[in-house]
């Protein structure tokens, strides 16, 4: 039954699209100015219906029909509530599905937000991103349909994966979406910009609530899925360079670069083609992302399981969609003259947009070489942390520094100045840098200039809160907000790499273990019975012998029923200078529990930075007017 | 007609890159395990575990009649979970002999690991980037392989060993 209306509606949603795309190109041949109100109906048709497809999925997790295939896979009658509604977009199929909703729902409210700007740009918008819809349609219902039923129902389904039964994953995949999906709307808009020749400040100007919007939910998304990993992989990182991870990081050095050269466009009217190929080039990376991630093609320790067929249909819509761009882009566009002065916010602008191609080259390479090399000459290599580190972390610390001083210069022409603010800060960057290292240990040349840059930054850029505060000036926090993040981000990992404290060994129940500074008592063990599993808790007493604190850690190990799985779960005691971070793994046959403790320095401070990153975006949204 | 050549540079170079992920969707399928039964292992080269100078390679598993080599690593569950059938073949047998390779695992941690639970292995090589591992087409830990004096692949096991896949090995080297 739900089978039925699931595909009845994704049909009508498809026919939906058909309609929308011939209507529109009819009316880009009359000469009125404004849009036919039928479009705009068509439109919301589509929504409504697609939106109604989804809810349709959620109340067959919610009612665990397992008359579909979908649900019967992915989920279980004794599954929490919370997680039956988080299933339906932690599979494959379901996910492909809220990819669509977000399509649909962002060529409406593009549609009807941007009223004021001209029509035919506004109708080709609408053209394109009905053909990114129709084709994300035909590969759900010829490929990866969620609505596929099965016959005769099964009397209970398989379960959803207990790792991923985790509230930050539940929120995770839908924030990424919203930020990758959401590039599909001003990839629409670029090529329709090329085909109407609306150019310029206007189309920087109809596009950059839209690219804010998918920047902030996909920084978002990240660091929700970093957190996730934190508490849920076990293994006390945040970051791991794994190719899953870094597909995410492609799509947003590109957001990144485009969210600075809008500014250029819309305010000095220039830098036009670069912006478009940006914008391309962000939706693009997200479906080479998707397709990388999706088809198994990467060599990857944790890639889910794949089926290669998915791969080939991506393939395919991706080559189609770059050989389009890439042709209406050498058709249509004009090339422009730079006359950029080297002291001006542009010319930084434009050296942000360096950095990120750079690390955005960068990690490509690390992702696409083993797979070049394996098609190429039958070898297998992986790429990891190592080549990163070394590539990425030496340019950081440049990096950091352009962005402090970069926005203090005025667009056009500076004067030459270097300011009280900058050498003050250099300097107590310097000093505070030394006390670092001479009172709480050493570290090497690299470490100390990433130090020095990022205090830099931080410093400068309160100075620069300040001032701004002192004047009533509200328009240039949001900026300062994230650059400060940045540099508190940069600063807090680099503090937690330097003085992370890891300890492995072996512990029976009622054993004490001693380091340095630290005891560990692992007093008892209990059994918890719970919905979906059982759970085995250790009970640690976690002394500090210098400063004479206890903490308590129950760190457990669970064993779920649908499907049987083991996983660990990390007793981690978050404190405002440090987390400590207990995991307890069992030794088979023995009394012995394998315990790994590690105290990592000024972890939530990570969080709280990367967040504050986000909440500059989020602030820039809120308020009407920007910064000039 | 006049020919742009950074066009045409750049359209090869997408085309080139899309051929690529094609083909490497292909290759894709020999990660089936039942693809790799009946061929051969390639060469490699590993380092033992303590002492960097001592190399097993591909060339001494021709002494053995059969060997199985067992990829494994301190911080895996699963592989605690097979260790008593890895312990009880290289009792129970002398045709097998096992290699264990360690794999992305700390050195120390290791040692404990085959100190706490016995060490079926005759040999336990190193590979603490995984570099080597995936030259056998490994894509997660546990994963066991179990080859013939001509270093043919008889079985490839993937996840933990479990009661049936070891009585499956028995029959296999009798």
């Amino acid at each position: 039954m739900l089978s039925n209306i699931g595909i009845g509606l994704i049909i009508s949603v498809l026919i939906l699209s058909f309609l929308t795309i011939y209507s529109a190109s009819l009316d880009l041949e009359t000469s009125s100015q404004t849009i036919k109100k039928s479009i705009y109906k068509l439109s919301l048709f589509q929504t409504t219906f697609t939106i109604l497809s989804f809810l349709t999925l959620i109340i067959g997790f919610l009612n665990s029909d397992f008359s579909l295939v979908n649900v019967y896979e992915n989920s279980h009658t004794e599954k929490p509530f919370f997680y039956k509604i988080a299933g339906t977009w932690g599979n494959h199929e379901g996910s492909l599905l809220l990819w669509i909703n977000i399509l649909v729902i962002f060529s409406y409210l593009f549609l009807v937000f941007n009223h004021t700007h001209a029509k035919k740009f506004r109708l080709y918008t609408l053209i394109f991103q009905n053909i990114l819809i129709l084709g994300f349609l035909f590969f759900l219902l010829l490929n990866s349909n969620p609505f596929s039923p099965i016959y005769p129902t099964p009397p209970e389904g398989l379960g959803l994966n207990p790792i991923l039964q985790d509230p930050a994953l539940a929120i995770h995949p839908p924030l990424l979406y919203v930020g990758f999906v959401g590039c599909s709307i001003y990839f629409s808009a670029a090529m329709a910009s090329l085909l109407s020749n609306y150019g310029g400040k206007l189309f920087a100007q109809s596009i950059k609530t839209w690219v804010k919007i998918s920047w902030c939910f996909q920084t978002l998304g990240i660091i929700v899925g970093s957190i996730w990993a934190y508490y849920e992989l076990g293994w006390g990182g945040f970051w791991f360079w794994d190719p899953v991870e870094n597909a995410s990081l492609l799509p947003w050095f590109a957001i990144t670069a485009l969210m600075h050269s809008l500014i250029v466009l819309e305010k000095r009217n220039t830098l036009y083609p670069w912006v478009i190929i940006l914008c391309l080039s962000t939706f693009i990376l997200s479906v080479i992302g998707t397709f990388l991630v999706r088809s198994g093609i990467l060599n990857s320790v944790h890639t889910f399981a794949s089926d290669p067929s998915r791969g080939v249909y991506i393939l395919l819509f991706l080559s189609l969609m770059i050989f389009s761009a890439l042709t209406i882009f050498f058709m249509k566009h004009k090339k422009e003259n730079y006359n950029f002065n080297l002291k001006s916010k542009e010319t930084f602008i434009l050296a942000n947009n360096w950095f990120m191609a750079f690390f955005l080259v960068t990690v490509l390479i690390g992702i696409l070489y083993p797979i070049f090399l394996d098609v190429l000459t039958n070898t297998k290599i992986s790429v990891g942390p190592p080549f990163f580190n070394i590539v990425i972390i030496p340019l950081v610390v440049p990096f950091m520094i352009l962005m402090a001083i970069g926005p203090k210069f005025n667009w056009i022409k500076s004067q030459n100045k270097i300011s009280y603010k900058i050498i003050f800060s250099i300097l107590c960057a310097i000093g505070i840098n030394l006390f670092i290292f001479y009172f709480f240990g050493e570290y090497s040349l690299l470490s100390n200039l990433i130090f020095i840059a990022a205090i830099f930054l931080i410093l400068h850029s309160f100075l620069d809160i300040k001032k701004n505060i002192s004047k009533k000036n509200r328009y240039k926090l949001p900026r300062i907000i994230s650059h400060l993040g940045f540099g508190l981000l940069v600063f807090f990992i680099g503090i937690n790499h330097q003085f992370s404290l890891e300890e492995d060994f072996n512990l029976k129940v009622g054993e004490i273990k001693k380091t340095d500074n630290y005891e560990i008592n692992f007093q008892d063990i209990k059994i918890k019975e719970s919905k979906n599993y059982k759970a085995v808790i250790g009970n640690f007493k976690l002394t500090n012998l210098k400063k004479n604190l206890v903490e308590y850690l129950e760190p457990e190990i669970r064993i779920y029923s649908n499907p049987e799985t083991l996983t660990y779960e990390a007793a981690i005691k978050t404190k405002i200078t440090s987390d400590f971070y207990l995991t307890m793994s069992n030794v088979s046959r023995s009394d012995y529990y394998n315990i790994k403790f590690q105290k990592k320095p000024f972890m939530v401070w990570i969080w709280v930075s990367a967040l504050m990153i986000t909440f500059g975006g989020f602030m820039q949204l809120s308020l009407k007017k920007n910064e000039d | 007609m006049k020919i742009n050549i950074s066009k045409i540079i750049i359209f090869s170079f997408v085309i080139f890159f899309l051929f690529v992920f094609w083909q490497g969707l292909k290759k894709n399928n020999s990660y089936d395990t039942k693809n790799l039964i009946g061929s051969k292992i390639s060469s490699f080269q590993l380092p033992d575990i303590n002492n960097n100078e001592q190399y097993i390679s591909e060339e001494k598993l021709k002494k053995n009649k059969y060997t199985l080599i067992n990829f494994f690593a301190s911080w895996c569950a699963p592989c605690r979970v097979e260790h008593k059938y890895l312990l009880s073949l290289s009792r129970k047998s002398k045709k097998i002999k096992i290699i264990g390779v360690n794999f992305k695992d700390k050195k120390n941690n290791a040692i404990s690991f085959l100190e706490e639970l016995g060490n079926p292995y005759y040999f336990v090589g190193k590979d603490l980037d995984g570099k080597a591992s995936i030259l056998f087409g490994i894509y997660g830990i546990p994963e066991s392989i179990l080859v013939d004096n001509e270093l043919t692949i008889i079985k490839k096991i993937v996840g933990p060993i479990d009661q049936s896949q070891y009585e499956e090995i028995l029959k296999l080297i009798k």
